[in-house]
């Protein structure tokens, strides 16, 4: 089994006595409210899979991140987990001090020690992950609202918060168990946050081929308006799951998180999160974690030669069509035919004849797929 | 800003020349660079092949395995 990144599987998940006491110590404690993302940070710290991280990042670490893609021990890190706070709040606590962090319906999520408060540059925070300043990037704007403090220091997480999608929600510790029950030395990653074309059925088979698992792992979060609802994803993806792949050769679960849109730096990211799922592979197309032409398209598979110590190992696709004349999912490398021959596999395409209640060609989107979607009325995020 | 904190190790100088042939064409720009990026490789692949020892416990592995099978992951 892989090692989790850094060595350990942090858990941060304290129950039983030592959380009622925490509980109990909680109601002299300060506040902190947190959005819903960085409950999801905050969760995903205390459940392990963003090991080696135990809280959020204090200054000397995240400095470490901006500068050199790596913590201050040196290990690989590329997009900083942080806890941003307004000066007012500053006010109400210190370093040293305990504070409990509320998640955003006011539930006591976790405790966290306070071990730094400091500012950073908003800018230079943008342009250092983002590689761009430019206000359209869906990064930089999330920059531009965040507090003007940072506050750096472990968190334990004290309760769970409500989750529609338990049964597809697994731990690392869980995925990790699951995996060494299957028998399965090596494992592939794929991220999505789509529902299933041939396309993606295509990447995930041919790389399938190498391993002997594929852990489909849907971004479960905040979505744009028009985006399919994360309910459909895993429905689509269950039935395809269930009528097109070996059971014993895959497994989904779900990832709560949000994107960053970061391109190459959270392309290492989603790689680390996979590698403390107990991947040993991972999938990363083209234009991986990329919003509009800020990144080239391969640069998300490029920035792997920089770390040599990630032991992850990615596997890099090109995009793909279909050959009407090969009768399969092509690359400009094994299909010697011309463009007259080929189709893309164009997710926005079937997207409109799926609105109009078209089922999309069988080469395309898996008839069973199709129906489930045509099917639903609520498709789309509002 | 913090400065990120570096040492020098000594290496005899005809290892070094030869890292520097090694090193052409692969783009690094300094020799302590290309050779941060090989031990960096190196000790990694000596860490993982430590055994990994399992963090979890017997009763917890069990409790996680009956929920893999209440939910249908595990048979």
């Amino acid at each position: 089994m892989i090692k989790p990144h850094g060595g350990t599987l942090i858990n941060r998940q304290i129950t039983g006595d030592n959380r009622d006491k925490l509980l109990e110590q909680s109601r002299e404690m300060p506040v902190i409210t947190l959005s819903s993302a960085l409950r999801k940070d905050a969760q995903n710290i205390a459940s392990g899979l963003y090991s080696p991280l135990e809280g959020f990042l204090c200054k000397e670490d995240m400095e470490n991140v901006l500068e050199h893609s790596r913590l201050s021990n040196d290990i690989p890190w590329t997009i900083p987990i942080l806890l941003d706070i307004s000066e007012e709040e500053t006010k109400k606590f210190s370093e040293g001090d305990q504070v409990i962090l509320e998640s955003e319906n006011g539930e006591p999520f976790c405790i966290m020690d306070v071990e730094d408060i400091y500012t950073y540059d908003r800018k230079r925070y943008a342009e250092k992950v983002y590689g761009t300043t430019d206000k359209d990037h869906p990064g930089v704007q999330k920059t531009d609202l965040m507090g003007s403090h940072l506050v750096g220091g472990k968190i334990a997480q004290i309760n769970v918060s409500p989750n529609p999608f338990e049964n597809h929600t697994l731990k690392p510790m869980e995925t990790r168990i699951l995996f060494k029950e299957k028998g399965w030395r090596s494992v592939v990653g794929f991220q999505t946050r789509n529902v299933p074309h041939n396309g993606h059925e295509y990447i995930q088979k041919t790389a399938l081929t190498f391993v002997d698992g594929i852990f489909i792992n849907p971004i479960i979060g905040k979505k744009k308006s028009g985006d399919f609802t994360d309910d459909l994803i895993l429905k689509t993806y269950d039935i395809l799951i269930g009528n097109y792949y070996l059971k014993n050769r895959a497994v989904m679960s779900i990832l709560e998180a949000e994107m960053r849109y970061a391109g190459p730096k959270e392309a290492i990211f989603h790689a680390i999160i996979r590698k403390n799922f107990g991947c040993t592979h991972f999938i990363v197309g083209r234009d991986h974690a990329g919003v509009g032409e800020y990144y080239g398209p391969y640069a998300a598979q490029d920035i792997f030669e920089e770390f040599p110590d990630l032991v992850i190992t990615p596997i890099f696709f090109k995009s793909f069509t279909h050959c009407n004349k090969c009768g399969g999912a092509v690359d400009g490398f094994i299909c010697p035919h011309g463009d007259e021959h080929r189709e893309n596999f164009s997710g926005s395409k079937m997207r409109d004849m799926l609105v109009d209640g078209q089922i999309p060609p069988p080469h395309m989107m898996r008839p069973e797929v199709s129906k489930l979607v045509i099917e639903t009325d609520k498709k789309f995020v509002d | 800003m913090t400065d990120k904190k570096y040492t020098t190790v000594s290496i005899p100088i005809p290892l070094a020349n030869k890292i520097k042939t090694h090193m052409e064409g692969t783009g690094f720009s300094s020799l302590s660079s290309y050779v941060t990026y090989v031990l960096r490789q190196v000790v990694s692949s000596l860490e993982e092949e430590e055994r990994q020892k399992d963090s979890f416990s017997k009763e917890d592995e069990e409790k996680v395995k009956e929920r893999l099978r209440a939910l249908g992951y595990l048979d």
